[in-house]
């Protein structure tokens, strides 16, 4: 590949996280860069998803410390991971199933319209403006991921693989600088899996994101990742370019022996 | 042809999100146009006081409920006791503020009401569903509770009972049926827009998505606290607007427990029926449930005439009771989103009729 990597953006340093005696993670450190794609593999209930959550937010490690561009991270809520702008995607699909596929995109773009309630409703100052202009924004997403002939559909009608591409919409609308995606593939036939890595790699490429990625495909995990990490069990086990990890005799032991 | 939308193509975004999206839509302004200066004309003074007003005001509090719980997900069950506190502070800003106009006073209205709706919201930051359905029943209580045992509040009226104020604005003085229907139809029609306004600009989108997904949408950069807290809010306005309207336009004199829990469980039947999630489906629901049992107290005895059966006053509200069971099981089940939606499935239909394909 020929893209530039950068500098260690977020640094997680000794991290583990309990819930009540099950230890999700334990002791876990490792560091994404710039740019690249990082992916964590690992069999079920390895603490992957857990380690999503902890990045952007929605769980709280007992102990460890986050860097965050170089600054360490004090206690985040969720909501904060937008303000930092990380978006995710989740393991099983969270759209707003009352919503078109055009709102759920548009939904990207909150913490970027500044108009209040008073403005909206009557419908005045920035609020007219804003939807026109973000609008415009969401509607290169549309076009990205090939979904315009849909948006106007609830997403709740459409099938799974959709689903899974406008959630990919809704975070990238958000224009983030750091996209975490759990499980894009899950679920899909072939064809769909493809499109999907397509459209990872392009925004890797064409906007320069840096992607936290969770895949169970070993194929595509070792296609298209720069770097990866192995959990088991909450703990780490492997952690390096794709070529490395898989001739790793623990890896192979613990997950590519494990009947995958 | 009724109704034709096919071969209008949207060249621009801002042509797309138009509040009236295509032109037949335009058939809402016109429909305004005629409860304002049409139905002036031929309806009667039964018809404004007994029909035409109370319809209005209950699709207001209708729309301030759908907020809440179509838009935002919290369902409530106080929304009667939020009409009580806009009436009431409405009643009290006319008689204690020297001076201040009708219209400020329901402004202050909604906004007391508003201030006591953030009050009861707080439980929802913690709570969901049937058990913040329970903290609102509370809210239902504790206010005409409230209302009844300060005397304060009805100016040491006994039981509660408070008499609206005369409405004058500019020195005119609205006192007919007439007059009060066309102060009635302004506001509300102002303030359903406004609401439209709302539920397609982000704020409603926030709503939505907290309704939809909470967790998603605290991923995303929304603060549920604020968007739970402001849902509340507004419906809550929107009920003390009502409130204030059903004293002072409608009523002329009401007490605290003519706001009881019966009133909040119609509302709600108004936007289960009209729609939930539907500015529409307020004002159909509202139509619905007003107008059915005086259309079944013409209709019933005729049909019991032809058919010889014996017939009394009993029978028809019982038969009354029934239905509106029968229907709200039926909306609850099989149509979720109510009339709006049917009305909405029967223009899909014709607009490629009679051409299916
Ligand atoms: N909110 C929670 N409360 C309690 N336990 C949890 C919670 N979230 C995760 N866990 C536990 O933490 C462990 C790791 O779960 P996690 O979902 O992170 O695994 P995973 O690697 O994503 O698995 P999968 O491949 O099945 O998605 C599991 O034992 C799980 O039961
Ligand atoms: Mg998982």
């Amino acid at each position: 590949m020929s893209k530039k990597i950068g500098d260690v953006i977020l640094d997680l340093q000794n991290i583990s996280l309990r819930f009540g005696g099950v230890k999700a993670l334990t002791d876990i450190s490792f560091n994404v860069c710039e740019h690249e794609i990082r992916a964590i593999i690992g069999p079920n209930g390895a603490g992957k998803s857990s380690m999503l959550n902890v990045i952007n937010g929605v769980y709280h490690p007992q102990e460890g410390k986050i860097f965050w561009h170089g600054k360490e991270r004090k206690k985040m809520e969720p909501h904060m991971a937008a303000q930092q702008n990380i978006a995710r995607t989740f393991q099983n699909i969270a759209l707003f199933k009352g919503m078109s596929v055009l709102d759920n995109i548009m939904t990207g773009r909150m913490t970027k319209m500044k108009a209040n309630f008073i403005e909206h409703a009557l419908w005045f100052g920035r609020a007219r403006k804003e939807e026109l202009e973000h609008r415009r924004k969401v509607e290169e997403v549309i076009d990205f991921l090939e979904i315009q002939h849909i948006r106007k559909t609830p997403v709740g009608r459409l099938p799974y693989g959709l689903q899974k591409r406008v959630e990919l919409g809704r975070a990238l609308a958000a224009e983030p600088s750091m996209l975490l995606l759990d499980e894009p593939m899950a679920g899909m036939n072939v064809e769909e899996k493809q499109d999907m890595c397509r459209f990872i790699l392009d925004v890797n490429d064409q906007f320069g994101t840096t992607i936290v990625l969770i895949e169970h495909d070993m194929g595509v995990v070792m296609d298209i990742s720069d770097r990866v990490v192995v959990l088991d069990y909450g703990k780490k086990i492997g952690d390096g370019v794709p070529d490395e990890v898989k001739n790793n005799e623990e890896v192979i032991r613990a997950y590519l022996g494990a009947g995958h | 042809m009724l109704y034709r939308e096919a071969g209008q193509f949207k060249t621009t975004y801002a042509a797309d999100q138009q509040l009236f999206p295509i032109r037949q839509d335009r058939i809402g302004l016109m429909l305004l146009a005629v409860a304002f200066f049409g139905v002036p004309l031929f309806a009667s003074e039964y018809w404004f006081s007994a029909i035409l007003i109370p319809f209005l005001i209950f699709a207001l509090a209708a729309l301030g409920l759908n907020i809440l719980t179509g838009y935002a997900g919290q369902l409530s069950l106080g929304t009667a006791a939020f009409m009580a506190v806009g009436a009431y502070a409405a009643y009290n800003f006319q008689l204690r503020v020297e001076g201040i106009p009708i219209l400020v006073s329901f402004i202050c209205a909604g906004l007391t009401a508003a201030g006591v709706g953030i009050l009861f919201g707080l439980p929802s930051l913690r709570i969901k569903g049937f058990y913040l359905a329970v903290a609102t029943l509370a809210a239902q209580f504790f206010i005409v509770w409230c209302l009844t045992k300060f005397p304060w509040l009805s100016n040491h009226s006994s039981s509660g009972v408070i008499s609206a104020q005369d409405v004058v604005i500019l020195g005119f003085n609205f006192d007919t049926p007439v007059s009060k229907y066309l102060l009635v139809l302004a506001i509300v029609s102002v303030m359903a827009l406004a609401a439209k306004n709302l539920v397609r600009s982000s704020t409603g989108r926030a709503w939505m998505a907290v309704r939809d997904m909470d967790v998603a949408a605290s991923v995303i950069g929304i603060k549920l606290m604020p968007t739970k807290l402001l849902a509340f809010a507004v419906s809550s306005f929107y009920c003390g607007v009502a409130g204030a309207l059903y004293a002072f336009c409608y009523l002329g004199s009401v007490e605290p427990d003519g706001f009881s829990l019966d009133m909040s469980f119609k509302i709600l039947f108004m936007i289960i029926i009209g729609g939930v999630g539907s500015i529409l489906g307020c004002f159909l629901g509202a139509a619905f449930i007003l107008l059915l049992p005086i259309f079944l107290d013409y209709s019933l005895p005729a049909v019991a005439e032809l058919f010889g059966l014996p017939f009394s006053n009993a029978t028809v509200s019982h038969i009354q009771i029934l239905m509106f069971g029968a229907l709200i099981m039926f909306f609850l089940i099989v149509e979720p989103h109510g009339l709006a939606r049917l009305w909405q499935i029967a223009k899909e239909k014709l607009r490629l009729w009679p051409f299916p394909h």
